[in-house]
């Protein structure tokens, strides 16, 4: 494959600033007293909860079952006593359902499942049942449980299968780490995909920016028949839409998933993560985590259980040397602001990220110059401008005439827009506004 | 880490935290630094300016931008609106580009009177910046130039170096000049490169003014397709009508060369107040300013065409931009029901 770098059009290139992070090798984490599990970690139906206050747990046992097809199950980060079944702060601000683990020092293994040692040669709906049995989601951002991408339905065929490599958020390194550290792990997880989906090959596309990670890829990819690609680095590059653009030059239609274009995305994180579950057998609760930021000591990339506090990886980090303003839980083109330092780390967290205030930006609606900037560097090539202005007026008919719903909120007519103007803030009001409309009728 | 080492900082608690939507990151881009650049382009013609027609280029430039920067502040006051949008800098780059088209011997009131159009009539009347749909200078210019038509139509004569005074003699502008006399002026192509010719402010010195506007490409202020497109236009038909007709009108390089057809094409077509956003329609509006220009040259009344084809193309701008949008990324066509 060429070493040419594939690319979409517009995009922008905030200043990385993975330099804090990148060449720091993943430390474990060391194990908690406590370990508080948001219970709704996956888009879709929240998981239904199989044990009680008081049940004794192993590493690795269920602690909800999924609750619907678009579901996953939820798993024991570490062995002990299920001390708490309330609410604690969820990464939107709101409380949310989770169970406190209080650990009992042993971390004893009891995984609900035998590793699948046969792999090459096992059944792929057998495979398939073990990504949903070991409650693995999307642990790029999105959290969309990775065993409905593997069950397309009769009428949309899958004839690519693509891994996300790309990390093109600022900040965060944890997939470039995963990719130098566990190379292997990608590599075997994407052939188990593979098997899955029946397919001949895979690609794995990685930003230009990551060389080590491509080269040691590459090494260990050929034998298994997959491809590693790279990619310019160009913000929004790791959006799945970009991606599958990039690399196979389709475009997913707006409203539709990748099926539709015959293709099936994977974050590289939770490749590995089928490797743990269907070669090792043990389900998904930990994750690597770049915990970033200016603010801190020493920024690093951390491997750690999910229902890990946030205030236990700043601490890891070495604390603070100047107060940060902001706590996002993602980078900062995408991430979630934070109002609790008590929110816990979940499958999908990929950097804990915290902000000094001079780097917090202020959006103010002062007067679009129109100057073509956002036009330009739009992924979903749509008028941001103009949409927004749209909105300004209360006009969102308008603003979904000019296909407001496009938008896939990457963020980056805001990070030009000289005017500094609320551009994506605008498209989400817009997309709730005209989503409650829709649903009046 | 040892204990003399940790840090003393406390983590934040909640309420210190500020909660926003994403991105929470942003360039270092904004309104002052863009006008700032332009007025740096802007500077190799005015310091041209200054070199052939003396001190009163330097009186014009600093009339009509303190004169804008004024108007400004003053309409701001009255309409009870903020009154230091003067500092977002677009007002003295309007200042600048209307003293650029006028005379050095334009008198102090027709300065004064232009800034009050261009930045009254042509700008804040609409809700000040980003708001206008013409090139608030050029409004004052056609404006002026309709009103006194005498006064902005003669041109002090370049006296290369000299400072004071200005020289007597007012000549037309070398656009006015018929085939046959340009081809009795054997170093007008050179004059015209370097600016040693009549006409206002920014007509002059082509060299300078292309220096400024490579200088906007290289910062990518402007879209190349604008003056591209305008240039090469007016080039292509200036160029066809001259080969099978050269008494009609001058050749294509002398076209480029003379008269406001650079300053137009750099500087004030691609106002990103009122050119199109699209690249497509950039290139549109770029070859409809072209088109114009070259027609009222060529057969139209008045020896220069450049401010009006960009006015009339103002105009046009938010059809071109609504026709030139384009299908966004995953475009399917609606399903037409039977």
């Amino acid at each position: 494959m060429s070493s040419k770098p594939r690319k979409f059009k517009g995009g922008v290139h905030p200043n990385d600033s993975k330099a804090l992070s990148e060449t720091k090798p993943v430390q474990e984490a060391p194990l908690l007293e406590k370990y508080t599990l948001i219970v709704t970690q996956n888009i879709g139906a929240p998981p239904e909860l199989v044990v009680q206050k008081g049940d004794t747990v192993k590493k690795g046992a269920l602690l909800a079952k999924a609750g619907g097809f678009v579901s996953v199950p939820l798993h024991s980060p570490t062995s002990g006593t299920v001390t708490a079944v309330d609410k604690c702060p969820g990464p939107a601000g709101v409380r949310v359902p989770a169970i406190e683990i209080t650990a009992d020092e042993e971390d004893e293994w009891g995984s609900p499942f035998e590793p699948i040692a046969d792999w090459q040669n096992a059944d792929p709906d057998m495979l398939r049942q073990r990504v949903a049995d070991a409650g693995i989601v999307g642990m790029g951002g999105a959290g969309f449980p990775a065993h409905v991408k593997l069950t397309p339905p009769p009428d949309k065929p899958i004839d690519t299968l693509l891994l996300n490599g790309a990390e093109c958020e600022p900040y965060l390194t944890a997939d470039h780490r995963l990719m130098v550290e566990q190379a292997e792990d990608i590599v075997r997880g994407a052939a188990i995909l593979k098997r899955v989906f029946g397919l001949e090959t895979a690609i794995i596309g990685v930003e230009d920016n990551k060389p080590d990670a491509i080269a040691k890829l590459k090494e260990i990819a050929e034998p298994y028949g997959i491809q590693v690609q790279n990619l310019r680095v160009n913000y929004p590059q790791g959006a799945e839409r970009q991606l599958i653009y990039a690399l196979t030059g389709r475009e997913v239609p707006i409203g539709g998933l990748p099926m539709d274009v015959g293709c099936a995305v994977q974050n590289v994180a939770s490749a590995a993560a089928v490797t743990e579950a269907v070669i090792k057998g043990r389900p998904s609760i930990e994750r690597i985590v770049t915990v970033t930021g200016e603010p801190l000591v020493e920024p690093g990339n951390w491997r750690f259980r999910i229902g890990t506090p946030v205030s236990k990886a700043i601490e890891l980090a070495g604390g603070v040397t100047v107060q940060p303003a902001k706590l996002l839980l993602g980078g900062p083109m995408m991430g979630i602001a934070q109002k609790s330092l008590d929110v816990t780390i979940m499958k999908n967290t990929s950097g804990i990220l915290l902000i000094p205030t001079e780097q917090v930006s202020q959006y103010s609606s002062e007067p679009c110059i129109r100057c073509g900037r956002c036009v330009e560097c739009c992924p979903m090539r749509i008028l941001p401008a103009t949409i927004s202005q749209a909105v300004e007026n209360e006009r969102f008919d308008l603003a979904e005439e000019l296909n407001v719903l496009a938008c896939i909120e990457c963020g980056s007519c805001s990070y030009v827009c000289p005017s500094h103007r609320p551009l994506n803030q605008h498209f989400k009001r817009a997309k709730a506004e005209i989503a409650a409309k829709r649903q009046k009728g | 880490m040892s204990e003399a080492e940790k840090p003393t900082v406390r983590l934040p608690v909640a309420e210190e935290l500020i909660v926003s939507t994403s991105p929470h990151i942003r360039g270092r881009e904004n309104i002052p630094k863009i006008m700032i650049q332009v007025l740096i382009a802007l500077l190799p013609a005015a310091i041209a300016a200054v070199w052939f027609f003396g001190l009163h280029a330097l009186r014009v430039l600093a009339l009509c931008t303190i004169g804008c920067i004024a108007v400004e502040v003053v309409w701001n006051a009255v309409a009870k609106r903020p009154t230091d949008t003067w500092k977002d800098g677009s007002a003295a780059i309007t200042g600048v580009l209307l003293a650029m088209n006028l005379s050095a011997g334009a008198p102090w009131w027709i300065c004064l009177l232009g800034s009050l159009l261009a930045i009254g009539l042509g700008k804040q009347i609409f809700g000040g910046l980003g708001f206008n749909p013409f090139n608030p200078a050029l409004v004052a210019r056609v404006a002026l130039l309709i009103g006194f038509p005498q006064l902005m139509t003669t041109w002090v004569l370049p006296r290369p170096g000299v400072m004071t005074g200005l020289d007597a003699l007012t000549g037309a502008t070398p656009l006015a000049l018929t085939a046959g006399e340009i081809a009795q002026q054997p170093n007008i192509l050179s004059d015209l490169f370097f600016g040693n010719v009549g006409g206002c402010l920014g007509e002059t010195s082509a060299l300078a003014l292309i220096l400024g506007g490579l200088f906007l490409l290289a910062r990518k202020l402007i879209k190349w397709q604008v003056p591209a497109a305008f240039i090469g236009t007016v080039a292509l038909i200036s160029g066809i009508v001259n080969y099978f007709n050269p008494e009609i009108t001058a050749p294509p390089l002398y076209h480029v060369l003379a008269g406001g057809l650079l300053i137009g094409a750099f500087f004030m077509a691609t106002d990103m107040v009122t050119s199109p956003m699209t690249t497509l329609g950039a290139l549109l509006f770029g070859f409809g300013c072209g088109l114009i220009t070259s027609v009222i040259r060529i057969w139209g009344g008045y020896p220069e065409g450049v401010s009006f084809s960009i006015l009339f193309m103002n105009a046009l701008t938010p059809l071109i931009d609504r026709c030139t949008i384009g299908k966004p990324f995953g475009y399917v066509r609606p399903q037409k029901e039977e």
